[in-house]
């Protein structure tokens, strides 16, 4: 949603403020990064509509990304006591139990969620992934990495569970469309990556990229070039960056070919501090 | 045309900081020219420079991009930059951490033109 879209919102509101249009306009606020201003949205429009289930699950997303997780359950657990299938807070609190290592809960809530909602296919494939993890011998805990997410680029809506959380890139430049965290295995982590048709891409781009991963890791190492820091690509419709916030992840970068390969350097050093901030805070 | 090729990988070299040039075959990651490369192992580095821009070409294309046109792999302790040419070739640069980018970009597009 564009800043002008936001306007337009704003100037509804004031022109109407028991609209519901504070809906849209909190949660553009907050794709936005904006978290104070879609903050006092929220409780505006929780003052007037106390009984309202979307209103609570605003107020939870805006409280889940700004890292207030008790906060943000309670707010999703009011919006399930008003609607019990409420896809929304259920998605919430399945990433919140997700979070806490509480799989079986976790997977409960999402599979209510996914009943609720059941054309989400990021929410399908996070289900997918939980129901993996519960399978697997000895696994009693998530996963060591937060592969639950869903896929970011499937916006627009709530659609993806790593929306439901604090998401990795809050409040940075192409935060859900052209920055993407992976691990060492090619699993996306956070983030999304678009073609410029709009078609959602990361989860295959993450998947080619651990190869990239490996064989710089192998080309600077048989070369004696000591460990690599970053690989550069310019097409000619795009500039890539690609760097490793930590030893097991693998951030990369995508815009267009009119930013240059330092400023994205630039940007991608920000992002991988925000990356390792969020791992920090999952594992 | 082979002296020209060995002319321009020259071109490349004599920008300071860069250690080795050499022409590779991208599909087969084979040696097809290189100068100044001592010390360093050419086979090596035009199999492994192969890999690393055959996979980001994978990517990139998964991304709905084209090809990449220019590759840079920085080191702490120094990097490799590739620019594929026209059909099977690439022009590749060793160099030290310390380097004019730029300057070799410009070479290695040079030389990539003269082998298309």
């Amino acid at each position: 949603m564009s800043i002008e879209d936001i306007r337009v919102l704003t100037g509804q509101l004031a022109a109407d403020p028991s609209s519901l249009v504070f809906l849209p306009l909190g949660e553009a606020l907050r794709r936005r990064g904006q978290l104070e201003a879609a903050e006092k949205i929220a409780i505006a429009g929780l003052t007037r509509y106390p009984d309202l289930a979307d209103a609570h699950d605003l107020l939870a997303r805006v409280l889940g990304d700004q890292g207030d997780l008790e906060r943000a359950f309670d707010e999703w657990d009011i919006a399930l006591r008003l609607d019990g299938r409420h896809a929304g807070a259920h998605k919430g609190i399945g990433f919140l139990y997700y979070v806490a290592g509480d799989l079986p809960k976790a997977l409960e809530h999402l599979e209510s969620a996914l009943t609720a909602d059941p054309g989400d296919e990021g929410l399908a494939a996070a289900v997918a992934r939980v129901r993996e993890a519960l399978a697997s011998p000895g696994t009693a805990q998530r996963p060591s990495s937060p592969a639950v997410d869903g896929p970011a680029d499937t916006a627009p809506g709530p659609s993806s569970l790593a929306e439901v959380g604090p998401t990795v890139f809050d409040g940075l430049e192409g935060a859900q469309d052209g920055l993407l965290l992976l691990d060492a295995e090619g699993l996306r982590l956070g983030g999304g990556l678009s073609a410029p048709d709009g078609t959602p891409v990361g989860d295959s781009v993450a998947a080619h990229l651990a190869g990239v991963f490996r064989d710089a890791e192998r080309a600077a190492r048989l070369l004696s070039l000591g460990p690599w820091s970053s690989v550069a690509a310019e097409t000619a419709d795009a500039n890539l960056f690609l760097c490793a916030p930590t030893q097991e992840s693998l951030l990369l970068l995508v815009r267009d070919n009119s930013v240059p390969i330092g400023r994205l350097s630039l940007q991608a050093e920000r992002a991988s501090e925000a990356a390792r901030r969020w791992l920090e805070r999952a594992t | 045309m082979r002296t020209d090729i060995l002319s321009s990988l020259e071109s490349i070299t004599r920008v300071r900081g860069v250690r080795g040039a050499m022409i590779v075959s991208a599909e087969e990651g084979l040696v097809i020219a290189e100068s100044s490369m001592e010390g360093i192992d050419g086979a090596a580095v035009a199999a492994l420079t192969a890999g690393v821009v055959a996979r980001l070409a994978r990517a990139t294309e998964a991304a709905g991009r084209t090809a990449p046109a220019f590759v840079h792999l920085r080191a702490h302790g120094g990097g490799l930059m590739a620019v594929p040419g026209q059909g099977d070739l690439m022009v590749v640069a060793v160099t030290d951490p310390e380097v004019n980018v730029g300057l070799v970009r410009l070479e290695l597009r040079r030389a990539a033109e003269h082998i298309a």
